[in-house]
């Protein structure tokens, strides 16, 4: 019985999110379908690239969730080596998928962009690189998981490593900065307020939002899943010692 | 201070009596490059401008390889328990066997990448920035490398997983250290890349030890 404690806080979890995904699945929803509207029919075409632009409105919310679902696994790590909080390894465990699937898609829409617009699908410059690193430190962390069988040793082995690579993500967000490369420099996240065409803004922004949203509901979802399947494990031990 | 000169004495005196290791990853070392010019030809114009980058590769893999018996040996026999049980702290434990492990690998594939540089025609101008940008490469290389070897010690077979790991790490290192020799042989401005090589040795060295240390503690609970 006493292993059935544990799930003391993560119960309270399950149905606070049970409450909350269905309302963070539809503004995810709504956020999608309006981000899109606006994206592929409202937004007006780029004055150099025309209509191929629109693979920005995939590409930057891609690239922008790859990074930000790494921060917050690394944040999750930190949360579960110092506090170790129960639930904060399994939200970093969830994340990684959904993390890395990000970063594939801002790659390969990256590289379809590519060469329409600069006549190559890929350049060894310095963003293009890190982001691949950071592809690989994704699958990294997921192997951890994968091949490590006791659940607690996976938990603290994964959240170093997350620790560790999160060096990787400021320099992903200062290679254009700080080297010459192919990719633009950042035209949003500036200290002198957005460079880009403010009729591209509400489409950007919405889907930025809107992926961000998805991101909590998937997250919410597999959290969901994985204490499940936690549980199911924890009762077939207590049942295979009867 | 006297255990730390201890593990370090113990770690190379084992490494250079038992199984030779130093001599398998000179051996591979030397393999590895031989492939080179005999996949891409002899002509030493292509081989001198990818020399210093093979040289590179080939250490980061060879490097790559040894990361096994870092710390794998003493865990197997429980020399690791002991030592995380001795009155020393366990990052100065990771140092003292990194130390060891560098002294074993990564100087001596160092002083042979000259060598190296005479089998890929490299430009003979860029051996002394060869060996230098190597040593300081090398040493962050071991140093990272035992953080991923640390992770993956209790996994079977762990040594995909350890390269998974680690390369992605090891990058930066790589992409400095060649452009390091590169700057050099061609008389462009090669200070800074040297100067980052430091920076990555000293960020390294400051804060490798501490992951290390916190993965080899999960490890032997």
């Amino acid at each position: 019985m006493s292993n059935l404690h544990q799930f003391a806080n993560p119960t309270r979890f399950l149905k606070m999110s049970s409450t909350l995904l269905p309302w963070v699945g539809a503004l995810t929803g709504f956020l999608l379908v309006y981000g899109f509207w606006q994206a592929l029919f409202v937004s007006p075409p780029d004055y150099q690239m025309g209509e191929a632009v629109r693979i920005m409105y995939v590409h930057v919310p891609s690239a922008y969730m790859g990074m930000l679902v790494y921060g917050s696994m690394a944040f999750a790590s930190a949360i579960a080596l110092i506090w170790k909080h129960p639930l904060a390894d399994i939200a970093a465990k969830c994340s990684a998928p959904i993390g890395v699937a990000f970063t594939g898609l801002a790659l390969a829409t990256g590289m379809l962009w590519g060469q329409p617009m600069w006549g190559t699908f890929w350049v060894w410059d310095a963003r293009l690189t890190s982001v691949l690193l950071l592809f690989f430190i994704y699958l990294g962390y997921i192997g951890l998981w994968l091949t490590i069988e006791d659940t607690s040793r996976a938990s603290r082995a994964a959240a170093i490593l997350a620790l560790v690579g999160s060096v990787n993500l400021p320099i992903i967000h200062y290679s254009v900065e700080w080297w010459n490369t192919l990719h633009q420099p950042a035209s949003l996240l500036r200290l002198d307020g957005p460079t880009i065409d403010p009729g591209m803004l509400p489409a950007l922004l919405s889907l930025i939002v809107g992926y961000t949203t998805f991101y909590i509901t998937i997250l919410l979802w597999r959290m969901q899943k994985e204490l499940i399947v936690r549980k199911i494990r924890a009762l077939q031990i207590l049942r295979s010692n009867q | 201070m006297n255990a730390f000169k201890l593990i370090v004495e113990k770690d190379i005196r084992l490494a250079l009596t038992q199984g030779g290791s130093t001599m398998w990853v000179i051996m591979f070392y030397l393999l590895t490059i031989t492939l080179f010019p005999l996949a891409v030809g002899p002509d030493p114009e292509i081989l001198s401008r990818i020399a210093s980058g093979v040289i590179w590769v080939a250490v980061l893999l060879a490097v790559l390889l040894s990361l096994d018996r870092l710390f794998k040996p003493d865990f197997e026999d429980g020399t690791l328990e002991l030592l995380a049980l001795a009155p020393i702290r366990m990052e100065l434990v990771v140092i003292a066997k990194v130390l060891a492990h560098w002294v074993t690998t990564g100087l001596p594939l160092s002083i042979m990448a000259p060598i190296m540089g005479v089998l890929l025609s490299m430009d003979p101008n860029g051996y002394p920035a060869l060996v230098v940008a190597m040593m300081l490469g090398t040493a962050v290389l071991s140093l990272i490398g035992a953080i991923g070897a640390a992770l993956t010690l209790g996994i079977r077979r762990g040594g995909f997983l350890l390269s998974l790991l680690v390369l992605p790490f090891f990058v930066p290192a790589l992409i400095f250290g060649v452009m390091a020799v590169d700057s050099t042989i061609s008389g462009t401005m090669a200070r800074p890349n040297f100067m980052i090589l430091l920076a990555l040795f000293l960020v390294s060295t400051a804060l490798a030890p501490l992951a290390t240390s916190a993965a080899l503690k999960i490890n032997l609970e």
